[in-house]
């Protein structure tokens, strides 16, 4: 009655949040003396669950195709009942946030979303998130098992590799189709194959951007020069600037880069809240007393416009003279 | 077609970190000087549903809402912007009721208005943020729920609708009754009322319901107990490229940045 359970909802790869997720899990199912069992529902590849078996004891894989929210939903919860899991835990892509209080609320259970630490306290099971858009830290004790938890898995340690890989097993429940939804298209927006979350540096522009054209012109080269990932603040998306997918923030993506250079970004919690787990924050904005810099490594107080086409040029004398 | 789209009254999300404090005891965060607000993704949700009755006509639109007293304004709001109809359950016990307790008390209240096609509620709040209405109402009122969606259309005698996800978007083709969850893109951006809108609000019907009224009775055996609430002291001192010129602090800079990511 106490398995850790980690679940890869259609997975592309084994990236760094699965590897964090499957880190969380390892370290929990040590904490609670039980195994580590993965669900991966609907791989996109077949080495996936192969990856999965190198730091899970148990790999269920049960594949229906492409992702759709109910059928996906009634494998979960046919697969995790019959199960006795502690703690179900997912990443923190859109599949696995919209099924999590509901697997929940199926198996008897309460779910905490964009959970960032597990901890067992005298055998209940407590997780810490920001609440109130960065401003405050909570910590939740679930009463209920399973906890189902998705989380901000690439903040986590990956875990090692097993000296004996796990076992694989293939399932196929039965589950009926259901005509009440179903997904027609699938687009991706993206820049890259590489996701936001996975990205190791991010440069980011908020609403003193001004306009979509800078976003292209000036940024998304600095970006390219820096092997990085072009994001955005919620002003700038809601502006129609660059597209949803570039959100960063409470209710957009949270990051976890190496580097976070904001530009023009003067940081309200509600953007904080979503690189409150990035290593290194370096701003550049007119404003000194712009609350970005209370959480910047480094910084300059400037407008972006001429900082950035000079900041061009230095990287790229740098990497030249380092070549 | 009948849609009650969930409306939610938070403290003001916008308030300045550095007026934001915590009642620890309480676990609460301290009302201060801040105002209350309809939160932003719930208001997203009325505009989504008003923008369908504008395009496909025949739509009454109910807004509900579980909270305090004041929750009520939260509510004309939604009148003024055009709402047809607006109920309230006052939360008389819990001061911070779990995600289950508000997904019960609102399926129960939607029972008790009547038949409905489509329920709406903001994808998570500027507060607590658990972002788990939709998908525990769905449950509680066991229907199928599509999460983040910014548009919805009618489609002969369903819903298709667009959703953003982390990677782009998707499209979907549903059948009613069902629960969706509302996200912010460039087209649902709430709409100012009219002041004579706000004002005439007041005098509209508003039904308002005790939970005594709904029969429903908070139970103990709690979902999740918030046991800690505290505000991070995360505050890291800036180092400020310096130089004599512009040029010589870019070129700090872009040595600073190298440094950082060439480590990588």
């Amino acid at each position: 009655m106490n398995d850790v359970v980690i679940c890869l909802l259609n997975p592309a790869g084994f990236d760094r949040a699965a590897q964090g997720l499957a880190g969380a899990g390892r370290r929990l199912a040590a904490e609670l003396g039980s195994q580590l069992k993965a669900i991966v529902l609907s791989p996109q590849s077949p080495a996936i669950p192969q990856e999965v078996a190198r730091v899970a004891d148990n790999v269920i894989v049960v594949d229906q195709g492409a992702y759709q929210p109910e059928p996906a939903l009634s494998a979960l919860t046919k697969v995790c009942s019959q199960l006795s899991p502690a703690a179900i835990l997912f990443g923190n892509d859109t599949y696995s946030q919209e099924a999590t209080p509901r697997l929940a609320h199926r198996l008897g259970g309460a779910a905490v979303g964009d959970v960032v630490e597990v901890m067992v306290h005298e055998k209940a099971l407590r997780v810490s998130r920001q609440v109130y858009g960065g401003k405050a830290q909570a910590t939740i004790e679930l009463k209920r098992p399973p906890a189902v938890l998705w989380t901000r898995s690439r903040s986590f340690a990956s875990a090692n590799h097993l000296t004996t890989p796990g076992d694989i097993t293939e399932l196929s429940p039965d589950i009926p189709i259901d005509p009440r939804t179903r997904i027609v298209e699938r687009k991706r927006e993206s820049q890259s194959e590489q996701r936001l979350e996975e990205a190791r540096v991010i440069v980011s522009g908020g609403r003193g951007i001004g306009g979509p054209e800078p976003f292209n012109n000036e940024l998304k080269p600095l970006a390219e020069l820096l092997g990085a990932q072009l994001a955005a603040s919620r002003a700038a998306c809601d502006a129609g600037w660059v597209p949803p997918t570039f959100q960063v923030g409470q209710t957009g993506k949270k990051v976890t880069p190496d580097l976070y250079l904001a530009i023009a970004i003067t940081g309200a919690s509600q953007h904080m809240a979503g690189i409150s787990e990035a290593k290194n924050i370096a701003a550049i904005n007119t404003d000194p007393d712009a609350p970005i810099f209370k959480h910047c490594r480094f910084g300059i107080v400037e407008d972006y416009r001429k900082v950035v086409p000079l900041l061009r040029q230095k990287l790229i004398a740098l990497q030249n003279s380092q070549r | 077609m009948n849609i009650v789209v969930c409306l939610k009254q938070i403290l003001d999300p916008e308030i300045p970190a550095r007026e934001f404090r915590v009642d620890a005891a309480r676990r609460e965060a301290e009302r201060g000087n801040a105002n209350l607000v309809t939160n932003i993704f719930c208001e997203n949700a009325l505009e989504t549903a008003l923008q369908f009755r504008e395009r496909w006509g025949d739509a009454k639109i109910t807004v509900l809402s579980f909270g305090a007293p004041t929750a009520e304004d939260s509510l004309r709001k939604a009148l003024a912007m055009k709402a047809d109809a607006a109920a309230l359950v006052i939360n008389d016990k819990s001061s911070n009721p779990d995600p289950l307790t508000v997904a019960q008390v609102l399926a129960t209240a939607i029972r008790k208005l009547g038949s409905f096609d489509l329920v709406m509620v903001g994808r998570e709040a500027g507060d607590w943020g658990a972002g788990q209405t939709a998908g525990l109402l769905a449950e509680e009122l066991s229907l199928p729920c599509v999460s983040f969606v910014d548009r919805i259309e009618a489609m002969n005698g369903g819903l298709r609708m667009k959703r953003q996800t982390d990677s782009g978007w998707e499209v979907l083709e549903a059948q009613t009754p069902l629960v969706v969850s509302i996200t912010n893109d460039e087209h649902n951006v709430p709409r100012i009322p009219k002041v004579r809108d706000v004002m005439m609000s007041y005098r509209q019907p508003l039904t308002q319901w005790t939970l005594a009224d709904l029969g429903y009775e908070m139970d103990d055996d709690k979902y999740y107990e918030v046991v800690d609430l505290s505000i991070p002291q995360k505050e890291s001192r800036c180092e400020f490229v310096t130089g004599d010129t512009l040029d010589e602090r870019v070129e700090s800079l872009a040595r600073r940045i190298t440094e950082v990511t060439s480590a990588l």
